[in-house]
């Protein structure tokens, strides 16, 4: 159980959006890392690419997910993947929920990340991805990059908080 | 028309900066581009590949989807 909780940083996308957003000299005082994201794509549909220290190298999946009508457990050939995200053809003005959790992430073994990302639609398909991530690194996490898959942007609005969890 | 920007936080310090997109930065985000919409025809011909075969399974079957979900359960 966690005996702290604190904001480390937080970002919130302008109106000219942003490719992707970085938290870097993430402080190795806490225990765990969570990340909150709440954001949608400027055009088309995708999904967020993590980057740990600038590597978006040796990293390995696992995804369970449900589209609306039917639920599937795979590998995603883009072994970085960190959930799918609203777009321009999802409800107006609706944003996603995502959030990372990093255990022991200033530890000298190899990182694990589990998220959970929750797509609002008013429709038939809409995405709910539960995903473990593997980073075969074990350099101490200082830096966090999440990405649009392609060349959209996160809209305007869109919202990254980082948190420090401290278990003693 | 200006270059698109990233964010980038720096968490010991507060600062927040928007910084533009290198020519390589942006040339890699049209590559991701094109290869994700390559993928999604490539799924989307496969599925309904899938579904041609399966209606034509059931119509020589002579049964419906459900009476094939019947079968199955």
């Amino acid at each position: 159980m966690a005996t702290t909780f604190t904001l480390i940083s937080s970002v919130s996308v302008g109106a000219g959006g942003a490719a992707d957003i970085t938290f870097s000299s993430i402080p190795s005082t806490y225990t765990d890392l969570v990340l909150c994201l709440t954001g949608r794509f400027s055009s088309g549909a995708g999904f967020s690419l993590i980057s740990l220290n600038g590597s978006s190298a040796n990293f390995s999946n696992r995804i369970l997910e449900g589209n609306g009508s039917a639920a599937s457990s795979f590998v995603n050939g883009s072994t970085n993947y960190a959930g799918a995200l609203d777009g321009s053809g999802d409800t107006a003005n609706t944003f996603s929920n995502t959030q990372y959790y990093i255990p022991n992430y200033a530890g000298s073994t190899n990182k694990s990340i589990s998220f959970e990302a929750v797509m609002e639609n008013n429709g038939t398909t809409a995405y709910i991805d539960a995903g473990a991530l593997l980073w075969s690194n074990t350099a101490a996490i200082t830096s966090i990059k999440l990405a649009t898959h392609t060349a959209a942007n996160y809209a305007q609005y869109s919202t990254a908080y980082l948190y420090g969890v401290k278990n003693a | 028309m200006p270059n698109p920007t990233r964010i980038e936080v720096n968490c010991s310090t507060g600062e927040v900066q928007e910084i533009e997109l290198t020519a390589e930065e942006i040339q890699q985000r049209e590559d991701n581009r094109i290869a994700f919409e390559a993928a999604k025809a490539e799924e989307a011909t496969a599925a309904a590949l899938k579904a041609e075969a399966k209606a034509g399974l059931l119509a020589r079957l002579g049964i419906t989807a459900e009476e094939a979900e019947l079968l199955l359960a």
